[in-house]
């Protein structure tokens, strides 16, 4: 656990002049610079802030950082496994990283096209290639990417049964999968502060009807509940439709759990003198809310958003694995992994079911940023 | 204490009725009604044509013209007073039929999974708070991490993988195939049970992680209690000392959460039913979905809550029988 940012206090007669200033610099700092101070010690949730971060950074950029886009079919190149680059072959070693060519033959017992692996052909991998154009950003068109290969083609996580690369559609699919889900928190953290923020300003009859809502809806059980309403969507719709209905769904399955949190703070608070004043100098309740009560508790906010992106990540995967969520031509690692569905397809090809770590890494980089930013929320508190 | 049954009874009754309207708004959701398919399923059939009257003929006639709380209230009397769901129109028979067996295939499934979240979770959770900062400590907290970042299908897939790559077996399906039909005996009981560790493994596999944490949390905090400390001057051996103070309140959280256990297990159990190809009540949830049977996926989803509902009920009773603070509160 943390250990305190206490620092030596007035107590100690002996203070010298630097630990007099350190305590000066910790009594007369922000709320802010507090959270960041215990923030810092926290190396495993800066590593996941980090992680995140460049999870998010390639996702925006991910037609530059990929070398194909994600609906290029390339069908030499069915089913190849990972290729790692190579260094070094018969011929010796090169500083330019390779890969060993691969074609296609007609296996002459099944009849059916298999990929080869022939060392003898080198293909060396270039950075800053030209290849398919593309749109940076939706906005840019721009025909570079960060590497590749002049002849043949280059696949870091291999193909799947179509010919198209993974590693491309796995970057596509980050950015999906992490804007969903930061859509979703949006949306919920909006509902969740009116309908909360309601419920724990005004107290009485309308509190109680909304937490006995919030309890009915949170007794059922929420995959069953999220199909229920993914099920729903009209076939015809088009994918973009379906994504900001599923954000939607996200976020209206999301929010009591955001609500409960913000209403408990807001009861506990109302009674405070500096709510009383603002009540009687003539504020109107929504001023009083967002101007005096939600700043006393931002930092809790904050880390309740962080701890609920993880549920909308597995959510979205999950309810795209079973063909309830997305669907093709939107790539999200729930989408990803539908090819990775049984047993047989992964035995065929293991590297189908290489999204599965990005999910596992995304939801852990969140789970111990959440606690780690939990832990810094409350710099008054000594933990344990 | 009778009137403590009471209340919760009728909280119960509430809740339900609450529920089963949210399940009916969901099952008036998706577009078109049961009178359209039934016109297509016809037509791809037989390939008779039908117009617009019709399907209007049929609506009539199945009641599909009347307005929304009217046929709520036919569909929620019937599943009341007579224990009918309704028709189950992909499998052209009585949803009751559709679901019978498959009730106590999830139920069987639903308490396999609990037993063994708790005898996993409870003693090693109790040992974790015990050996505090241990490296076994250490190694739990990062168990508990991944029990929630793995999510249960993607493990049950990689327990599929590895079972067949490794062992050359299927753990997939709830029967062997010599057993799949024959009649029920001892032989297929302990079939059905060597086939339940697997997807009872895989459910725990995130609820032990949770309570894990919970029994841990309560277990340090009971730790540094007064009475630990008396009793331990007292020169009470330190077994059972522990067993004696601490780890009984450190049960308390864990059963006063076995609704949310359940709740867990059903979220997860149609995702890994499907991949461990077992028919049960999820797994026929998800294909209703898929196929729009509404009627099917309607009672599930009620029977589901209402499994969840009734284990918070028992588990209300049992709490208030474990610590006697409670009863004091509740009356």
């Amino acid at each position: 656990m943390t250990t305190t940012n206490l620092p030596p206090t007035a107590i100690q007669t002996s203070a010298s002049q630097t630990e007099s200033e350190e305590a000066l610099r910790y009594y007369s700092a922000t709320q802010f610079q507090l959270i960041w101070w215990r923030f810092r010690k926290h190396r495993l949730a800066q590593a996941g802030a980090l992680i995140l971060i460049t999870m998010a950074l390639v996702g925006l950029f991910a037609e530059f950082f990929a070398p194909y886009t994600g609906v290029t079919r390339i069908s030499d190149a069915v089913l190849v496994g990972p290729q790692m680059p190579h260094f070094c072959n018969d011929d010796g070693c090169t500083l330019r990283p390779f890969l060993p060519g691969i074609k296609s033959e007609r296996n002459p017992v099944t009849l059916g096209m298999e990929v080869i692996i022939d060392p003898t052909i080198r293909r060396d991998i270039y950075f800053f290639v030209q290849g398919e154009p593309y749109k940076l950003l939706g906005l840019i068109e721009m025909d570079t990417h960060l590497f590749g290969v002049e002849e043949g083609s280059i696949h870091l996580f291999g193909t799947d049964s179509l010919g198209r690369d993974i590693f491309t559609r796995i970057l596509i699919a980050t950015r999906t999968s992490l804007s969903i889900g930061v859509i979703g928190v949006v949306v919920a953290f909006v509902l969740a502060l009116i309908i909360g923020g309601a419920a724990g300003y005004f107290g009485g009859g309308l509190d109680y009807g909304i937490q006995r809502l919030t309890e009915i809806v949170r007794v059922i059980p929420v995959i069953p509940l999220y199909m229920g309403l993914a099920a729903s969507f009209p076939a015809q719709w088009s994918s973009t439709q379906v994504y900001f209905a599923m954000t939607l769904i996200l976020a209206v399955v999301g929010w009591p759990t955001l609500a409960r949190r913000i209403r408990g703070k807001l009861l506990s608070l109302r009674g405070e003198d500096y709510v009383v004043a603002a009540r009687l100098a003539g504020a109107s309740p929504s001023r009083i809310i967002g101007r005096h009560l939600l700043p006393a508790f931002t930092s809790y906010i904050i880390v309740d958003l962080v701890i609920s992106f993880p549920y909308m990540l597995l959510s979205e995967t999950a309810l795209s694995f079973v063909g309830l969520g997305l669907r093709p031509p939107t790539v999200s690692w729930g989408v990803l992994l539908q090819d990775a569905q049984t047993v047989r397809a992964i035995e065929q090809a293991p590297w189908l079911f290489i999204p599965a770590i990005f999910v596992v890494v995304a939801v852990l980089s969140f789970t111990v940023l959440g606690d780690g930013l939990r832990d810094a929320a409350d710099p008054y508190q000594i933990s344990k | 204490m009778i009137k403590f049954l009471f209340q919760r009874t009728i909280g119960m009754a509430v809740t339900m009725f609450f529920v089963s309207i949210m399940v009916f708004v969901i099952m008036e959701l998706p577009p078109g009604d049961y009178a359209e398919r039934w016109a297509f399923r016809k037509f791809s059939g037989t390939g008779t044509e039908f117009n617009e009257a019709d399907i209007e003929n049929v609506r009539v006639e199945l009641g599909l013209d009347r307005p929304a709380p009217e046929r709520y209230l036919t569909w929620i009397s019937d599943i009341v007073l007579h224990g009918y769901f309704g028709e189950a129109f992909a499998f052209q028979t009585s949803v009751n039929v559709v679901i019978g067996q498959k009730i106590w295939l999830t139920m069987a499934i639903l308490f396999s999974t609990l037993i063994i979240t708790y005898l996993v979770s409870i003693p090693v959770g109790i040992y974790a708070a015990v050996r505090r900062s241990s490296i076994e400590d250490y190694t739990l907290t990062v168990f508990s991490y991944l029990g929630f970042a793995l999510p249960n299908f993607l493990l049950a897939l990689i327990l599929l993988y590895i079972s067949i790559t490794f062992f050359d077996s299927s753990v997939g399906g709830l029967f062997s195939p010599e057993y799949a039909d024959a009649p029920w005996s001892v032989e297929k009981a302990l079939d059905l049970l060597s086939h339940l560790i697997i997807p009872a493994i895989v459910l725990a596999w995130s609820a032990t992680a949770f309570q894990l944490q919970t029994v841990r949390a309560t277990m340090l905090d009971e730790l540094n209690t007064l009475s630990v400390t008396a009793a331990r001057a007292r020169g009470v051996p330190e077994w059972k000392l522990l067993l004696k103070y601490p780890a009984r309140l450190a049960i308390n959280p864990v059963v006063s959460t076995m609704s949310f256990d359940a709740n867990r297990i059903f979220s997860e159990l149609p995702i890994v039913a499907l991949v461990l190809g077992l028919p049960e009540l999820g797994e026929l949830l998800l294909k209703s979905y898929l196929d729009l049977d509404m009627f099917v996926a309607g009672a599930i989803l009620l029977i589901l809550t209402f499994m969840i509902v009734f284990m918070n009920f028992l588990a209300d009773i049992a709490l208030a029988i474990l610590d006697p603070r409670v009863k004091l509160i509740e009356g």
